[in-house]
């Protein structure tokens, strides 16, 4: 008996000791492997899109300068395909860039009210409004502006209700919720002394918020506002259901368009995979890749001059 | 230490592998798509079925029907698209491919390794906003108004009303049919709207005043809400594309990479049955191959039967 227990203990102090440094080694190994696979992934991903997107020009012979600058493009003409994608990649940017216009103030107006003016209520109401416009799907989105937006258009504005200013619109209720709600957190994570201080010296409300805050703030609500503009980039289903598609370069805002994200979607599944036709499609991942790639360079730029935070 | 800097490599290494496979593997397609679809071949009693989203509806029903008398057969309907359908038949990624067009068509296919079977007709027509006032259409005035000569629909005996195009994407079988048949090869000019989807533009046609598009006779039921158009007198009807005296048609392919064999050569055979073809099709609005007068080839040439 006697023996017995001590040996059982002698071997449970041994195996506690073991099963702790195994304990410590698998957990490290198990995070790394999450690590590793998501930085392969992301090579991998990337490497791909380059190859792919490349091989229009490599092999298939269409010419770069002709991809980016001509406005002409009809991959299915038997005779003389032409594959200019210059409507698409001005359709994405003018988008893009129009719903920031009308998000960025917006959204920033609503942080400004929730943590400046208004931070016990305007929290308790605006930010599950918030959070619920962050959680609709992109699709119903699409669907509302497919069904309410676009006749309402059509009989206000004139045209066909498809149009720039469809998509326009559509972003931008997409990519309001984003930015209102990082920029909340980013005037919410500044220091209070700095509004003290100010209340301190006899200004105002509106002085310490025009004044203090929002240039303190700045490099986190321009990070805001450029991380809506890559979601709005990258959407394609919302936009898809309300711009049009035509790909005609727009000009007026009640003209229809299409940008680089519609353009896959529509023709993906009816290239056949290898060909020109669906290789050019690649190219234009590859274009939205890069971007996506600039605005992430420029919130890290952007979060590296952060003062606050 | 060691042990550390081992798995450390070891995973380096798996990346890296990972990473080649997947730049090698863009060459010859989708690499694993092609993997995954011979696992599922290496047993008898399930397939893959792959294409069209078209075809899809018609196609899962029949498989559904199938696998009634088949309990143990297993048969997946996907729909991809006419493209992916056959990129797919011709990898060996799935046993049969579905698009509604001729493989010789689309670039980029080894046609010649492929067998077609061709399933159903389907009929297209144009079909116009109700308030655009008119049901007949000739083929002359159709081609002016896809390709912007006619840009009000009083200028041809309509409303007074501005001429909306709804369009399919390029690559769309729809398009290449209508573009072939319907406006003898002429190019249509942008239009008000582009979309894939049957649904989206019959939903189109119907809210957008001045609206036309072209559709599957199926999208043609009385309370669709939106006009089709005969063309030169000849009605978007079954009976007229039977006889050869309605022009815009096409075939729904299948294709098999060489001739079919197991269970492929069973559920295509399945498809020709008159339980399919004399009752699922029809009531789809398809309408059956084995009853058509007239035959077309891949060139577009048509010969009486």
């Amino acid at each position: 008996m006697d023996g017995n227990t001590v040996r059982a203990s002698s071997r449970l102090l041994k195996s506690t000791n073991k099963t702790a440094l195994h304990l410590e080694r698998r957990g490290k190994m198990t995070v790394m492997v999450c690590a590793f696979l998501i930085i392969s992934a992301a090579l991998s991903i990337t490497i791909f899109l380059t190859v792919k997107g490349l091989d229009a020009f490599l092999e298939n012979g269409v010419s770069i300068v002709d991809f980016l600058s001509s406005t002409n493009w009809n991959p299915t003409d038997h005779k003389s395909p032409t594959y200019g994608a210059l409507s698409f990649i001005f359709g994405s940017f003018l988008v893009t860039i129009l719903a920031a216009c009308l998000a960025a103030p917006l959204g920033i107006g609503c942080a400004i009210f929730m943590t400046e003016i208004a931070p016990s209520w305007g929290k308790k109401v605006l930010q599950p409004v918030i959070e619920l416009l962050v959680g609709v799907p992109s699709v119903v989105y699409g669907f509302i502006g497919l069904s309410v937006l676009v006749p309402f258009l059509r009989s206000v504005v004139g045209g066909q209700g498809f149009s720039v200013l469809a998509g326009t619109l559509v972003l931008a209720v997409m990519i309001l919720p984003t930015v209102a709600s990082i920029a909340a957190d980013g005037l919410n994570s500044l220091p209070g002394g700095l509004r003290e201080g100010s209340f301190a010296l006899g200004a105002t409300r509106w002085q310490t918020i025009w004044r203090v805050v929002l240039p303190a703030a700045m490099p986190t609500l321009l990070t805001a506002i450029v991380l809506g503009m890559a979601r709005a980039f990258g959407e394609a289903l919302a936009v898809q259901m309300v711009i049009g598609n035509v790909r005609t370069l727009p000009e007026a805002l009640t003209d229809p368009a299409a940008t680089l994200t519609t353009i896959i979607t529509l023709n993906m599944g009816h290239t056949t995979f290898g060909s020109t036709e669906n290789n050019v499609l690649w190219s234009l991942a590859l274009i939205l890749l890069a971007m996506s790639f600039f605005f992430i360079l420029f919130i890290r730029y952007l979060s590296s001059r952060r003062k606050f935070s | 230490m060691m042990k550390k800097m081992k798995s450390v490599y070891l995973l380096a290494v798996l990346a890296l592998m990972l990473v080649v496979s997947t730049a090698c593997g863009n060459k010859n397609g989708d690499n694993k798509a092609a993997s995954a679809g011979d696992k599922s071949s290496s047993s008898s009693e399930s397939m893959v079925i792959s294409g069209s989203s078209a075809m899809q509806p018609l196609v899962a029903a029949s498989a559904e029907e199938f696998k009634k008398q088949n309990p143990k057969a297993d048969i997946q309907v996907q729909a991809g698209g006419s493209g992916t359908g056959l990129s797919q038949v011709s990898q060996g990624a799935v046993k049969i491919g579905n698009s509604d067009v001729f493989a010789e068509e689309k670039e980029g296919i080894a046609a010649d390794q492929l067998v077609d079977h061709k399933i159903a007709v389907v009929g297209m027509s144009a079909a116009v906003n109700p308030e655009v006032g008119l049901k007949d259409i000739s083929k002359e005035n159709l081609i002016k108004v896809f390709t912007g000569k006619v840009k009000n629909w009083k200028e041809i005996g309509g409303k007074d009303q501005k001429v909306a195009l709804i369009n399919r994407p390029d690559s769309s079988g729809t398009r290449a049919t209508f573009v072939k048949y319907a406006l003898d090869g002429n190019k249509p000019v942008e239009g008000a709207a582009t979309e894939d989807s049957s649904n989206t533009v019959q939903k189109l046609i119907k809210e957008t005043p001045g609206a036309i598009g072209y559709l599957a006779f199926s999208y043609f039921k009385e309370n669709s809400g939106i006009t089709p158009l005969s063309i030169n007198g000849v009605a978007p009807k079954a009976e007229n594309v039977i006889d050869g005296k309605f022009p815009i048609w096409a075939y729904e392919h299948s294709y098999t990479k060489g001739e079919p064999k197991g269970l492929e050569k069973e559920f295509l055979d399945y498809m020709m049955s008159d339980a399919i073809q004399g009752e699922l099709i029809p009531s789809q609005g398809y309408i059956a191959v084995s009853k058509m007068k007239v035959e077309r080839d891949a060139k577009g040439k048509i010969t009486k039967k």
